[in-house]
């Protein structure tokens, strides 16, 4: 089996979770990955201190698409202050497979929007 | 038609770089548009300029600075004999990116207001684009563009229809585009340009290391390319000019070197080209250049084209029978330059190029510096495969292998 193309990183590739747009939503934030142009945005709507529903959109990679899809289901449900604290290790972890200096902003895509819809800081997550 | 025989190159063991294996398999080099491989001639001229003749050049008396004087400017009367140019007029730079903002600020800048018109194209490369964009933003000018059409090329009537409308002052555009393979006629566009009084600026980057490229029988008024492309070293780039033009320009970075005589509030400047070479110039790299272009004369451009076109036509042909596979750019059986950017349904670019590495294969993935093209082509990224001289037939061959497998890995 490939170590990078995992079948659970394809199959969150050609189907996504939480893939799509929300309305309403309280939250929402759009990122472009320099790299290559790809475009990843979130919607998020909130139940009191934590995320009620997300849904993310836009196009990537492989690695980029599932780190949203795979992330999105541990984030539903999460307290708002939880999510600021969250980093790169956290999203790599979760992703679960070796992710190379070159690939690492496509892993992490996800997260830094996410925490900027959230905080409003949009700095990449280290 | 030359047979297969006599117009294919085999240079390979020219490149010292061919001899290094990647988990024992051979470098399969397929980004050539990004930077070109050096050949020995190239490395061993750098590293004798820098042994041997080292010194700063236009101040010393002793004999080595005459050394190295002379190496510098002989690599430049070299550098302007391949394009065709005059080496007063050529101008040494970064790459090539410093060379159309030397030619955006020097001149654009001070002729640029309001009601005036730049115009460039959808295809160009971030360096043609953005500095226009800044210049027309600060001087209150209009940035317009040129289509690319279902081919990927230009429109002479579009062309002409803008330039009728009479404020047209600049018309900048890529030679052979780096996404799409395009060939613009430059000779064509410069005519009309200039009849309509619009000087012309050519981003001939990926155009010098592929094909025969004579500026003055181009006819264009500023010619821009960058060494690293054409088997030369990174950190030099060249601007050719239309002399009256760069004479009649401000300096563009000023400093050392690019002066007549300073005094506490007042500098006349130096005589062409140093008025814009402001402090020490890229002098091993310009003799590095040098090399680079005394070895591609010696293999003649004409080959070079040839062998390439032969070679982007097979790629094209066998990526077409790659089920998913869409190209973009000019069709099979038009002119293109060496390179072919492609999409693979149920694959990103970026993965593409990820399982292409894995088998040695070296693409390029993402938007090539050219962002409004890529929302003009409905893609967000390519993929590209773009040849140079040490290219042959087994490269394409690897590169088709290494797709099918990397297709294999996403279950197409």
């Amino acid at each position: 089996m490939d170590d990078l193309y995992r079948d659970y990183i394809l199959e969150h590739y050609k189907r996504p979770r939480n893939f799509g747009e929300l309305e309403p939503h309280d939250l929402e934030a759009l990122e472009h990955n320099p790299l290559c142009g790809d475009e990843l945005g979130v919607h998020i709507r909130v139940d009191g201190d934590h995320i009620e529903e997300i849904r993310f959109h836009g196009h990537g990679c492989a690695i980029s698409q599932a780190a949203a899809s795979i992330a999105s289901e541990e984030l539903k449900g999460m307290k708002l202050e939880e999510v600021g604290e969250l980093d790169a290790d956290w999203m790599i972890e979760l992703l679960g497979i070796p992710v190379s200096a070159t690939r690492r902003k496509c892993a992490l895509l996800n997260l830094k929007v996410v925490r900027g819809a959230v905080t409003g800081d949009n700095g990449w997550p280290t | 038609m030359p047979s297969v025989a006599e117009s294919r190159l085999s240079v390979r063991a020219d490149f010292p770089i061919f001899e290094r294996r990647f988990g024992g398999a051979p470098l399969i080099y397929l980004d050539s548009g990004a930077t070109a491989q050096k050949p020995r001639a190239v490395i061993e001229a750098l590293a004798a300029h820098l042994a041997e003749h080292n010194a700063n050049i236009h101040r010393g008396v002793y004999p080595l600075a005459q050394e190295a004087d002379a190496a510098f400017e002989s690599a430049r009367d070299r550098i302007a004999a391949f394009t065709g140019a005059e080496p007063k007029a050529t101008i040494f730079t970064k790459n090539a990116t410093e060379a159309i903002n030397l030619v955006a600020r020097s001149y654009g800048a001070a002729r640029l207001g309001p009601g005036d018109a730049v115009l460039i194209t959808q295809m160009e490369h971030h360096a043609n684009l953005v500095p226009w964009q800044q210049i027309c933003r600060e001087r209150g000018a209009e940035l317009r563009y040129l289509e690319v059409d279902e081919h990927g090329e230009l429109s002479l009537a579009q062309l002409d229809a803008e330039l009728a409308r009479g404020d047209v002052r600049i018309v900048a555009f890529a030679h052979v585009s780096n996404v799409l393979g395009t060939i613009n006629p430059v000779a064509e566009i410069a005519a009309r340009a200039r009849a309509a009084r619009a000087v012309t600026l050519v981003d001939g980057a990926q155009a010098v290391p592929q094909m025969p490229v004579d500026v003055q029988a181009l006819g264009a008024d500023f010619y821009a390319w960058t060494g690293h492309k054409a088997v030369g070293p990174t950190g030099i780039g060249v601007l050719h000019g239309r002399r009256e033009l760069l004479d009649a320009m401000d300096p563009f970075l000023t400093g050392g070197d690019m002066i007549a005589s300073v005094s506490q509030l007042e500098t006349t400047w130096n005589e062409l080209p140093f008025k814009f070479e402001a402090g020490t110039p890229p002098i091993a790299e310009a003799v590095g250049l040098a090399a680079a272009v005394d070895y591609l004369s010696g293999l003649g451009m004409e080959r070079v084209r040839e062998h390439e076109r032969e070679l982007t036509e097979l790629m094209l042909a066998r990526l077409a029978e790659v089920p998913g596979v869409r190209a973009v750019g000019p069709p099979a059986g038009r002119e293109r330059g060496a390179l072919v950017s492609f999409t693979v349904e149920g694959m990103h670019p970026h993965d593409i190029a990820e399982l292409l590495g894995r088998e040695g294969v070296c693409v390029r993935a993402g938007h090539h510096c050219a962002q409004p093209l890529m929302r003009c082509l409905g893609v967000a990224a390519t993929a590209r495969a773009s040849l140079g001289v040490y290219n042959e037939e087994s490269d394409v061959d690897a590169l088709v292998a290494a797709l099918a497998k990397g297709q294999k890995v996403f279950g197409i």
